[in-house]
């Protein structure tokens, strides 16, 4: 088990460094003059844009500039805003505490419905629960998130009034946007839920287990669920990174303040330190993420011997 | 689709002992490519799949034919007739500018399917020709792909799809171009674990006893066993590379706005929600059908291809 995470936290620093210089190269090579736009008008007279360029270290070579950014990166320091001259950081932090929140609630959301639907279809299967359950869950697959965001925003906020249509941060707010980020994840962890639960009623430890006559909750508990939890947990890893790409639809539809948002108003207003920073944020959380998984993994299944 | 995403590590690296699922994985895939008619009927019989295969043929032909099926130019703007509700002469009525929807969804659906095919077949191209390379040489080969596997990985699809796009500009290039480099890595993870076990196979290591040459066995024996999983993880793909392609120009960073194109068309609706909802209500069933014809076809051709998987 050490050494396992040793060897992943190795081959994390590799996916970083290599995460690192696709970032820098986009910071180096994105359109616009950061000088430019910086200064405004009086960015023009050459003294002040030798100033400005020596400030960021624009006139180092590409080496030294890529250094330093990682040496910056490695404290956390994801560099200077360029429109309101605050540090990355500071802007993008609240952000991110709203995305994440956004993102756990919709993760809850997942593992409630999800797990209850699919465990609940396959213990009755073939009723006309399970069929329905099937027959929804494949559907809702092939709904886009900016379909669903559209559909709850003209019902739940247009026709009936009960969210606010411009969110304030509050709960209440952030129910449709967690819901239009979870339902394709919930339907998803359903399928596999469901299909990974009928597997493991026809094993043998389960049969085993009834034939001792262990009760019903226990069996249920210590051996069907924790063995079916396993796949349910390696895609909820994965739909986290996938979660961030699906708050920024969300976050655009309801207005949530997050970081979805902040970067598609980064974009309109060509403010690269905040792309980086978000497309940073994102990959590292990512990236922990799937190592937190993997983690997990191996305290749910000691048969993952991790090797 | 999850079955496809279970290696999340690249571990076993270099490593030419097969892995546990080997033989289970590969036997089928050798009888397999002898029975296409067996294969076909398995997919014929499966309503839901012929269903998904229809809904692409259908979309693909008024694709091409967008031109002759389309009751009007899809950029032609009528000022005098704007926002105008369904009618017999508009039958899904008219956007701000007076342009015809239905036209402009009949050509949406050529952006639609040259961004998800041509995405999908640059994600295959690079994924495949790694993919094959990690698995087949191994060694440094393997661990150098793979980790570069693992970076592009890290990215968020859209995410990264961002990044290239506003590298290169909005455009329908850019877009396929940003998709396809965020996607190979998942086609290649899939082809290398396939081929670990399929070089293992006696008819592998007979054809190299024969002194068939490296190109040979790889192109002739070891490919064509280990590409089914791909095709069909690239056949549910393509409807997510629409839905992210849609996804993109509704966020403004995707093919330029005035386009006919169905993520174009939702976010022109949005300020009209509850008032014409006509606006944006087509482009999403548009949407919703294709993703859905692409999931059907896939999962159709998994099961047909291989029953074991499903």
């Amino acid at each position: 088990m050490g050494r396992y995470v040793v060897r992943r936290l190795g081959q994390l620093v590799v996916v970083v460094l290599g995460a690192t210089m696709i970032l820098f190269a986009c910071l180096f090579v994105l359109p616009g003059d950061p000088v430019g736009s910086i200064g405004g008008d009086k960015a023009r007279d050459p003294a002040v844009v030798k100033e400005l360029r020596a400030h960021y270290g624009l006139d180092d070579p590409l080496v030294v500039q890529y250094v330093h950014y990682v040496e910056k990166l490695g404290k956390g320091d994801l560099g200077e805003d360029y429109t309101q001259g605050r540090s990355v950081n500071e802007i993008l932090q609240p952000k991110l505490v709203n995305t994440a929140k956004l993102a756990v609630t919709a993760i809850i959301f997942d593992v409630i419905l999800g797990l209850s639907v699919g465990v609940l279809a396959a213990m009755r299967r073939y009723s006309v629960w399970d069929v329905s359950v099937t027959f929804l869950t494949t559907l809702a697959v092939g709904v886009p998130s900016i379909v669903i965001g559209m559909i709850l925003q003209r019902f739940f906020v247009v026709e009936l009034g009960w969210f606010p249509l411009i969110s304030d941060g509050s709960f209440n707010s952030m129910v449709l946007p967690a819901v239009t980020l979870a339902i394709i994840d919930a339907a998803l962890v359903a399928q596999i839920a469901r299909s990974t639960m009928l597997e493991v009623l026809r094993a043998d430890y389960v049969k085993t287990a009834v034939a001792k006559g262990l009760p019903r909750r226990t069996i249920l508990t210590r051996h069907i669920m924790r063995n079916s939890v396993i796949p349910v947990i390696t895609y909820l890893g994965i739909s986290f990174g996938g979660l961030l790409g699906g708050a920024l639809i969300t976050e655009t539809i309801f207005n949530w303040d997050g970081i979805g948002l902040a970067l598609i108003t980064a974009i309109q207003s060509q403010n690269n330190p905040i792309i980086v920073g978000v497309v940073t944020y994102s990959v590292a959380v990512f990236i922990l993420l799937n190592l937190i998984v993997d983690l997990l993994y191996a305290a749910l299944d000691p048969r993952i011997r991790l090797s | 689709m999850t079955e496809v995403v279970t290696g999340m590590d690249g571990s076993g690296t270099t490593a030419a002992g097969p892995a546990p699922a080997a033989p289970s994985a590969a036997e089928p895939s050798v009888a397999r490519i002898s029975n296409w008619s067996e294969i076909r009927a398995r997919f014929l019989a499966n309503k839901l799949a012929v269903f998904g295969l229809l809904i692409v043929v259908i979309l693909l032909l008024v694709a091409v034919f967008a031109p002759l099926i389309a009751p009007a130019d899809p950029l032609h703007q009528d000022l005098m007739n704007t926002l105008k509700e369904p009618s017999s002469k508009h039958w899904l009525g008219t956007d701000a500018l007076g342009r015809d929807q239905l036209s402009r969804i009949i050509y949406g659906s050529r952006i639609a399917m040259i961004v998800g095919l041509a995405s999908i077949l640059l994600a295959c191209f690079i994924g495949i020709t790694l993919g094959a390379i990690a698995g087949y040489f191994g060694r440094i080969w393997d661990t150098l792909i793979m980790r570069v596997a693992d970076v592009f990985f890290a990215f968020p699809l859209l995410v990264g799809a961002i990044v290239i796009i506003l590298l290169m500009g909005r455009g329908v290039l850019p877009v396929v171009i940003s998709l396809g480099i965020f996607s190979w890595a998942t086609f290649a993870r899939l082809l290398r674990s396939q081929i670990l076990s399929v070089r293992e196979m006696d008819y592998v290591h007979a054809a190299k006893a024969l002194g068939a040459s490296r190109r040979r066995i790889v192109l002739k024996h070891i490919l064509p066993n280990s590409v089914t999983s791909v095709v069909v993880y690239a056949a549910s793909s393509v409807g997510i590379a629409i839905v992210a392609e849609a996804s993109l120009s509704f966020l403004g960073v995707g093919v330029s706005p005035e386009v006919a194109e169905w993520g174009n068309m939702i976010f022109a609706g949005k300020d009209f929600m509850g008032v014409k909802d006509y606006l944006w209500v087509y482009p999403s069933l548009s949407i919703v059908t294709t993703a859905l014809g692409f999931v059907f076809l896939g999962n159709g051709l998994r099961d047909a291809l291989d029953p074991k998987l499903r």
